[in-house]
């Protein structure tokens, strides 16, 4: 039988077992418990209150994990990650998921994770690590442990792009999703920094794109190179969503449509 | 809001336009329970001590089962009974046996081989529906994986596993053939002197239907011995009477109670819900539900089935389709449910709403190892009209003809002869085409503009051809590699003159002389024995009729039939108590000749019938409706 | 494993309940409260049928835990009307014809209650947005979409 237990200060919490789950907004955890549990032996519910909060924090934002979309949706610092949190599922969903299950959600979910990926944010655990985001995603699946929140620098909303492809709308999940932080400094590029949703077991990076971008002013003949390059390293997966050859096909021409918003 | 617009100048005179309901708004008898939450479907009675029923399934297409460890899950929390194979007392049924129509060919609960994924083999019973799951999960069973075919061309091979054993040629038996033959004119004449052959292949995926409220039903003993099941069946009689004859109980000890469902679409008419949680509800005592939940509704719930159309036109530079012919494929899965059904009425549609002097068809109902496949929204329809509709497009892009244009060269005309040798009338598709092109801002030529179905028509289109005819296909001779082609063959060997109209069938026989059709019930005349000279009408017959198969229900009559023999026992530790057997069915009583050529499918498949009185064959075609002197037109089989 | 009690408002009523401790609320609400308005579609809250309210705002009652329900304030369709007089949507609903099988119902309208209660006056956007997580399969989204609006109509005159 499985056991749930409250978790009403995170800085207490045990270290996870591999049977353990953490229940945050429950969006995953409970839809794997009604279809059996099968290899959950003990849940911990997030009920520490702190974990919800949102507040500026030095140049950035702190994001505690266990805040929802519609609670990234009502904080005015975080305008930039809006049109991913709006994206994720329908309105009740957003009342439940969180931003710390976003880190944890397997493909093809973890759009608002792709975003904070290429915003480049700094993932906390309740033991107080802090590591980079992508390392967190690297390692996501073979370390455990309680992410007590995420930071974000604070980022200009026009320089901030994110989008998501999905066959139903408004709602409708990945079949891939692409967020693009592009800072200008006199009318060029500084270190971009693109990632993709859906394209690989976890939200990557399009290094290709970034190398093809970063330093150039945005004019077509960059963002024909970024496009070119942007499945560098990228290995999607057929699913019932998209095969691969779609998601291939499919990559440059959304990348392109973005780029050329901003521009 | 409403986006239905009528066009009441189209065949006006043919119409009494004194419509009450249609195109006016109406409120829904039932809308007020839904907005409420006071709708009751089945799921919404609430039982003391429910307990709750899941499956064990096969991870495999096609697997033998050599042995079910059950010894682990009996042990688990909450676990009450675990239900196998030897539980069912009648374990093989085919859903159309109700109305006598193919054979049984399916186990409710897998025993010695599963030939899906999802099959289910074993199932728990257990307080609650965490514990089911969980037990069910602990079950194990020793599989010997089996080599699997998932497409219906490569399931024809002499050399193709075997999917299902009552079906040993992968192929459903339409006798004598192992597919339906539509013949009509000669089509391979038809080839030879047109200017152009288009063909092509069409291919449908299964659709699920995915009603919001998954299959499911909950069964409870009652007072009296009987148990009632609330449930969410598209067909409540079709349950009762599958559930009878699978547990092998008199449909008087059921008490259904449904016809609130939510969401069906053709989805809720396989009756597999039922029969499992009566079953549990016998075997324990108390109130059992059986529900999928929506990754079964997706995986094991019968879908639309996959349809493979290949179609061969022939057709003369000015447009006109002279020979068009048919090879499909329809994907039945591992078991017949209505797939066999969905054959014979894709082939009465040929070759779409055109007319067309030569037409033939083989179409297959054919066995894989793929989720058995059910109704939905005119199946047996709906794939093949998108492949016409497909095709015509494809074959006035060849022509260089518009397409719309094309589809008003070819449409029926009232009075043109069908290839299945019916007259068409209330055709409309001429009309439609125009209010089309129309509505789409869609030039068409004054003569398009101009046509119109109800004239058109010649001798030539309204006479029945000499048609080609063939015996290829015959049940057996495919697996033997002695027949290896699919599509109608060109060596003819017999023709039927023209002019021959084929005759017309009661396609099935009553089961009981209670299910009698009454002409004032259906509008079409009766012979009246005297004088249809000597052929007795059906009730006439009923006596003499075989009954259905052993243990479907048995008729809740009588004290004056002979004692029926024993039943065997079964083995089912609580085993309702058996219903007395009926004497084998020798033969439905209706058969067409076997040389009839455009005979439909029919549901024998025993050798020629005993002596039997003569069959019912009405004097005037069927037609809907009513046609009775101060009954409204309106009501009659014309156009509406 | 012993049950969990939980106490909350259900409809304006207080409820207290024993759960099965990994049960979910939809549970709770059909088998313990009787309360039998919100539906099991999916058990995996692509379906939206059993949406239910929050301390005001949409949840999918499948996937709640139903001891995370303690102390909340949860509304269902049960309560929507007052009395024998109903809610504008769902007079609304009714007139529009704005439900076939009625399965989707409970939680369309309890989608669109919490966009009425948040937004009097919402856009047809809003109105299809506030209703994306909730699946209807006997093709009714434009009648659906159209009775919302027409009830927020009918609150305005
Ligand atoms: C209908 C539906 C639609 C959806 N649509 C989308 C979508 O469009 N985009 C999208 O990205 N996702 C979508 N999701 C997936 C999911 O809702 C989100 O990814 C959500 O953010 C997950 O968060 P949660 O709080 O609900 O996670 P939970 O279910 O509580 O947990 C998910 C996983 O994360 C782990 N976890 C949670 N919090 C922590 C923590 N603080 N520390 C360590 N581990 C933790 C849990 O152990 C578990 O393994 C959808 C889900 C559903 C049911």
């Amino acid at each position: 039988m499985i056991e749930i237990e409250r978790l009403d200060d995170v800085a207490r919490a045990p270290a996870p077992g591999p049977d353990v789950r953490v229940l945050a907004g429950g969006t995953l955890v409970m839809r794997a418990l009604n279809y059996g549990g099968h290899g959950i032996g003990r849940i911990l519910r997030l009920t520490d209150p702190a974990l919800r909060e949102i507040h500026s924090e030095g140049g950035g934002v702190r994001i505690g994990a266990a805040a929802t979309m519609a609670d990234v949706l009502a904080a005015p610092d975080l305008a930039a990650l809006h049109p991913a949190a709006q994206v994720v599922g329908g309105p009740a969903i957003r009342n439940m998921a969180t931003v710390g299950g976003n880190l944890f959600a397997p493909h093809p979910y973890g759009d608002f994770a792709m975003a904070l990926l290429a915003a480049n944010a700094q993932v906390h655990w309740a033991d107080g690590r802090a590591e980079p985001i992508e390392a967190m995603l690297g390692a996501r699946g073979r370390s455990a442990g309680i992410v007590a929140a995420v930071t974000v620098p604070r980022l200009q909303h026009s320089e901030f792009r994110f989008r998501k492809v999905s066959r139903t709308k408004p709602k409708g999940v990945s079949l891939m999703s692409i967020a693009a932080h592009l800072p200008r400094a006199g009318g060029r590029l500084g270190d971009v920094r693109i990632g993709f949703g859906a394209m690989g077991d976890r939200p990557l990076r399009a290094t290709g794109a970034e190398q093809a971008l970063s330093g150039r002013s945005l004019d077509p003949a960059a963002i024909d190179a970024a496009c070119a390059a942007c499945l560098d390293g990228l290995a999607p997966a057929d699913d019932p969503l998209a095969s691969e050859w779609y998601r291939r096909q499919v990559a440059p021409i959304h990348l392109r449509r973005l780029l050329e918003e901003v521009r | 809001m409403s986006s239905v617009e009528f066009r009441k100048e189209l065949f006006a005179d043919e119409r009494q336009d004194d419509l009450k309901q249609i195109g006016r708004p109406a409120i829904r008898q039932d809308i007020r329970g839904h907005v409420t939450g006071r709708t009751a479907y089945y799921d919404d009675h609430l039982f003391e001590r429910l307990l709750h029923m899941r499956c064990a399934r096969s991870p495999h297409h096609h697997a033998r089962i050599r042995s079910v460890d059950t010894s682990e899950a009996a042990r688990m929390p909450g676990v009450q009974r675990i239900v196998l194979a030897k539980d069912v007392p009648n374990n093989l049924n085919t859903l159309l046996s109700l109305i006598n129509f193919g054979k049984d060919d399916e186990p409710l609960i897998a025993g010695t081989k599963v030939s899906y994924r999802g099959e289910a083999v074993a199932a728990v019973i257990a307080e609650t529906e965490l514990q089911a799951r969980q037990a069910a999960a602990a079950i194990r069973v020793d599989w010997e994986v089996l080599p699997h075919v998932l497409d219906v061309e490569e399931a024809l091979k002499p050399d193709a596993p075997q999917v299902n054993a009552v079906y040993p040629d992968n192929t459903f038996d339409y006798e004598p053939y192992d597919h339906v033959k539509l013949r009509f004119g000669d089509v391979h004449k038809g080839f030879a002197a047109a200017d152009e052959i288009v063909e092509a292949t069409y291919q449908m995926s299964p659709i699920e239907q995915a009603p919001m409220e998954t299959c499911g039903a909950i069964a409870v003993p009652e007072t009296a011995d009987r148990i009632l099941c609330h449930t969410g069946t598209q067909a409540l009689f079709f349950s009762l009477g599958t559930t009878a004859k699978l547990l092998d109980m008199p449909s008087s000890r059921l008490h259904f109670v449904g016809g609130t469902v939510g969401g069906g679409f053709g989805g809720k008419v396989d009756s597999i819900t039922e029969p499992m949680a009566v079953l549990g509800a016998v075997l324990t005592g108390r109130p059992v539900k059986f529900q999928w939940d929506r990754e079964e509704e997706m995986q094991v719930g019968a879908p639309r089935g996959a349809e493979r159309w290949v179609i061969r036109d022939g057709v003369m530079r000015d447009g006109r389709i002279v020979a068009r012919s048919f090879t499909g494929y329809f994907d039945s899965g591992a078991y017949t449910r209505l797939s066999s059904y969905a054959g014979t009425k894709g082939v009465g549609h040929l070759p779409g709403p055109y007319s067309i002097p030569n037409v033939a068809a083989n179409v297959f109902c054919i066995f894989t190892n793929r989720t058995p496949a059910t109704a939905m929204r005119g199946f047996g329809i709906t794939g093949v009209d998108f492949a016409i509709e497909c095709h015509m497009d494809r074959v006035a892009e060849r022509v260089g003809i518009d397409p719309i244009s094309l589809r008003i060269l070819n449409a029926y005309r009232d009075g043109d002869m069908k290839a299945h040798r019916r007259t068409a009338k209330n055709t409309a598709l001429v009309e439609c085409c125009q209010v089309v092109a129309d509505k789409a801002g869609w030039r068409l030529s004054a003569e398009d503009r101009a046509a119109s179905s109800l004239t058109g028509t010649t001798a030539e289109r309204q006479a029945i051809p000499e048609t080609a005819l063939d015996e290829e296909g015959r049940i057996g001779e495919r697996r033997a590699g002695r027949v290896t082609g699919t599509a109608p063959t060109e060596r003819s060997t017999g023709r039927l003159p023209a002019g021959t109209r084929g005759r017309d069938h009661a396609a099935i026989p009553v089961q009981r002389p209670d299910m009698e059709i009454l002409s004032e019930r259906v509008g079409h005349r009766m012979p009246d024995p005297a004088e249809a000279g000597g052929a007795p009408p059906l009730a006439a017959a009923a006596p003499a009729r075989p009954t259905p198969p052993a243990a479907s229900p048995p008729p809740a009559r009588p004290a004056s039939a002979s004692p029926p023999p024993a039943s065997p026992p079964h083995a089912a530790p609580a085993p309702p108590p058996a219903p007395p057997r009926q004497p084998e069915p020798a033969q439905p009583a209706h058969r067409s000749e076997p040389t009839a050529p455009t005979a439909p499918a029919r549901g024998g498949h025993d050798p020629a019938p005993p002596a039997q009185p003569k069959p019912y064959e009405p004097d005037k075609p069927f037609s809907r409706g009513v046609n009775r002197p101060g009954v409204s037109r309106f009501l009659t089989g014309r156009r509406r | 494993m012993p049950k969990i009690p939980v106490r909350f408002t259900l409809n304006e009523a207080e409820v207290g309940l024993f759960v099965e401790p990994q049960s979910n609320l939809l549970e709770a609400l059909r088998r313990g409260a009787g309360d039998l308005s919100p539906k099991y579609g999916c058990g995996q809250g692509t379906c939206g049928a059993c949406t239910v309210l929050i301390d005001g705002e949409p949840h999918l009652s499948c996937l709640t835990l139903a001891e995370a329900a303690e102390g909340r304030r949860i509304e269902t369709t049960a309560g929507l009307a007052q009395g024998s007089s109903l809610h504008a949507l769902q007079t609304a609903f009714i007139e529009g014809f704005a439900a076939q099988c009625g399965y989707c119902t409970p939680g369309m309208l309890m989608a669109a209650k919490a966009l009425l209660d948040r937004n009097p006056r919402p856009s047809r956007e809003e109105v299809i947005d506030a209703i994306s997580g909730n699946l209807c399969r006997c093709t009714g989204y434009e009648p659906i979409v159209d009775a919302i609006l027409a009830a927020t109509e009918g609150r305005a005159a």
